[in-house]
């Protein structure tokens, strides 16, 4: 069975079809990227699959079980971790803060990791493991809101990892970054997908990164699913050339 | 989510050299053993300085409904301009239970809380969804409600004279009798033990998995909410915790005046608590204490001078938040980190 099975799925603001009919499986272990031009969609996809926003038809499968109406946290509970294209973080924390957070949250914050030892110690190892994983050891307590958008971003993926989710949705995570800070999380991504098989659906605009991570990539245009396929039949596909690659290039 | 601190440069300055933790905390401990040390003696140097012992206790006990207050504003970064309501109930608990139903300090004290938890309980489920000035309104909505009812219900509350006609009696444990009525020395360590045990209970609540993610509420609930944090059933949680130590000052107050007021219940005393907190520094633990301090202080010297002393105490208050926006505490955090 698919891990996520989006159905048709439609979401309208008033007159505007943001997101208009789109289906798209992913199985367990993919990595698929979701491509298009600004306003194609792309976001608003992510938050009718997160359950920031509901979709005005259409239904949404997780893991067989239908999650279309259900809360974010409760699909967060079931799996389903994403970042934000605008980095969400707890800037006035220091960047173990915010992964400590994202940590006992998935352990159940609960009143064992407070009162025992060892598993206030399994909480600290995780955090470091995940500091180190992020390339923040040595940042660790520096307050969020005080480093750069790069490590910002890398502290949300961190958090975002904390939850282990089986399903990581991430929106642009080299938005705004330089070349060495795109790099560096196109490596980290890479690692999770090839020797943790997390599966992974982002978003992303640098068509770098986008070839060279993606098993699968689907095209978004003015809400609409444009093509579908992996990196190579994209490249080659004549629709995608018009709308969308042509114009970047 | 109201942030009356916002601004983003101001913070980064005041926190900026990225605190070495070791230290950090060992400041912390001092700070911690001087703020009780200086609690400890109140009573025998606030009276070289020229104070007495009730105001002391006045400073106690406006310092846990500040500090109650607080642990919403100051941890969760949610305003409540209607923790007067709670204070006040706890305050009417327990003068009507001494004066009409038991003769005992800690049955009314027990009633005052429990009627207090029971409205927070049931008003923080109806506006838990509201946020930032709205959350704010409806808080001092609920607020006067209590007030109107405590104001026209004259036979039974006293109306606008208050409930009086009652006195706290003395406590007593079985093995032994505290005589908080004659004896100001030992109600100012019956309300410090209160105070001890309120606030030992919220910092701890603070420590714990659960007080951070009222932490992670308040800088950014989309992100706690994307983290599967039950954001509203957590503010609701905090609200009540709040609203319920609010409630034990307010009955210790009632206690300390021998007199249940309606003002106590009026939105005014709630905007008090709210200037307490941000006085001293709502992101600092104590900074509520400092707060009510010198809310206090301010309060009895100015009141004894001149009418209007309220608009100082505004006065005041305006150039703290223009000025010194983390308050005294955070402006005195910054010299010494500096
Ligand atoms: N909450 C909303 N209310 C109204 N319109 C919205 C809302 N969210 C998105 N839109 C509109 O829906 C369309 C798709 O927006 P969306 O953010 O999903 O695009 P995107 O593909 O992520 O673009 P970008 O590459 O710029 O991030 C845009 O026209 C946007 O203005
Ligand atoms: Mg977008």
């Amino acid at each position: 069975m698919s891990l996520l099975q989006v159905e048709n799925v439609s979401k309208r603001f008033g007159d505007l079809v943001a997101v208009d009919g789109v289906s798209m499986t992913v199985e367990t272990g993919e990595l698929r990227a979701v491509i298009g031009p600004n306003g194609a969609g792309k976001t608003t996809f992510f938050n009718l699959i997160s359950g920031f926003l509901t979709p005005s038809s259409g239904r949404i499968i997780f893991d067989g079980e239908d999650v279309t109406k259900l809360l974010p946290a409760w699909r967060v509970w079931r799996g389903i971790a994403r970042t934000f294209q605008i980095t969400e973080v707890f800037p006035e924390l220091t960047t173990r803060e915010n992964l400590r957070i994202a940590v006992e949250v998935a352990s159940g914050y609960r009143l064992k990791t407070w009162l025992s030892r060892d598993a206030d110690g399994e909480v600290r190892a995780r955090v470091t493991d995940l500091l180190d994983m992020g390339g923040l050891a040595d940042k660790a307590d520096r307050l969020v809101g005080e480093m750069s958008h790069g490590d910002q971003r890398a502290t949300e993926i961190m958090m975002a990892l904390a939850l282990k989710p089986r399903l990581l949705l991430l929106d642009e995570p080299t938005a705004g970054m330089g070349d060495q800070e795109t790099y560096d999380i196109t490596q980290l991504i890479r690692k999770l997908h090839r020797d943790q098989n997390q599966t992974i659906v982002l978003i992303e605009h640098d068509m770098r990164v986008v070839f060279h991570l993606a098993d699968r990539i689907m095209v978004l245009a003015e809400g609409a699913m444009l093509a579908e396929g992996t990196p190579n039949e994209i490249a080659k596909d004549d629709a995608v050339q018009a709308a969308y690659l042509g114009k970047a290039a | 989510m109201v942030r009356l601190d916002k601004p983003a440069e101001e913070s980064a300055q005041s926190e900026a050299p990225a605190l070495p933790v070791p230290g950090f905390r060992i400041d912390k401990r001092a700070a911690d053993a001087i703020v009780w040390l200086l609690l400890l003696t109140m009573p025998f140097w606030l009276n070289w300085i020229g104070g007495y012992t009730q105001l002391g206790t006045r400073v106690v006990i406006l310092a846990l409904a500040a500090m109650s207050l607080n642990f919403l504003l100051g941890y969760t970064g949610v305003l409540s301009f209607g923790h007067a309501a709670y204070f006040g109930l706890g305050g009417y608990g327990v003068g009507l239970t001494l004066k009409y139903l038991v003769p005992n300090t800690l049955v009314g004290m027990g009633v005052g809380i429990v009627a207090a938890i029971v409205a927070a309980a049931i008003i923080g489920a109806l506006i838990v969804r509201l946020r930032g000035i709205y959350f704010a309104m409806v808080t001092i909505a609920f607020g006067q409600v209590f007030y109107f009812i405590a104001y026209r219900w004259n036979n039974v509350t006293g109306g606008d004279d208050g409930l009086s006609g009652w006195h706290r009696l003395p406590i007593n444990l079985g093995f032994t009798q505290i005589d908080i009525l004659h004896n100001k020395l030992a109600f100012y360590y019956v309300v410090l033990f209160c105070f001890a045990v309120s606030v030992g209970i919220m910092a701890l609540l603070l420590r714990s998995p659960f007080g951070r993610t009222l932490l992670a509420i308040r800088e950014n609930e989309r992100r706690a909410r994307f983290l599967g944090i039950p954001v509203d059933r957590h503010i609701w949680l905090s609200w009540l915790i709040s609203c319920t130590f609010c409630s034990l000052a307010g009955t210790l107050y009632a206690l300390l005046n021998n007199f249940s007021d309606p003002h106590d219940l009026h939105w005014e005393q709630s905007g008090n608590f709210v200037i307490m907190a941000v006085l001293g520094g709502m992101r600092s633990f104590w900074g509520p204490l400092i707060g009510a301090g010198i809310f206090i202080v301010l309060e009895d010297y100015i009141s004894s001078r001149t009418e209007n002393w309220e608009s100082f105490i505004g006065l005041f208050f305006v150039l703290v938040v223009l000025f010194f926006p983390r308050g005294v505490l955070g402006v005195i955090r910054r010299r010494t980190t500096q």
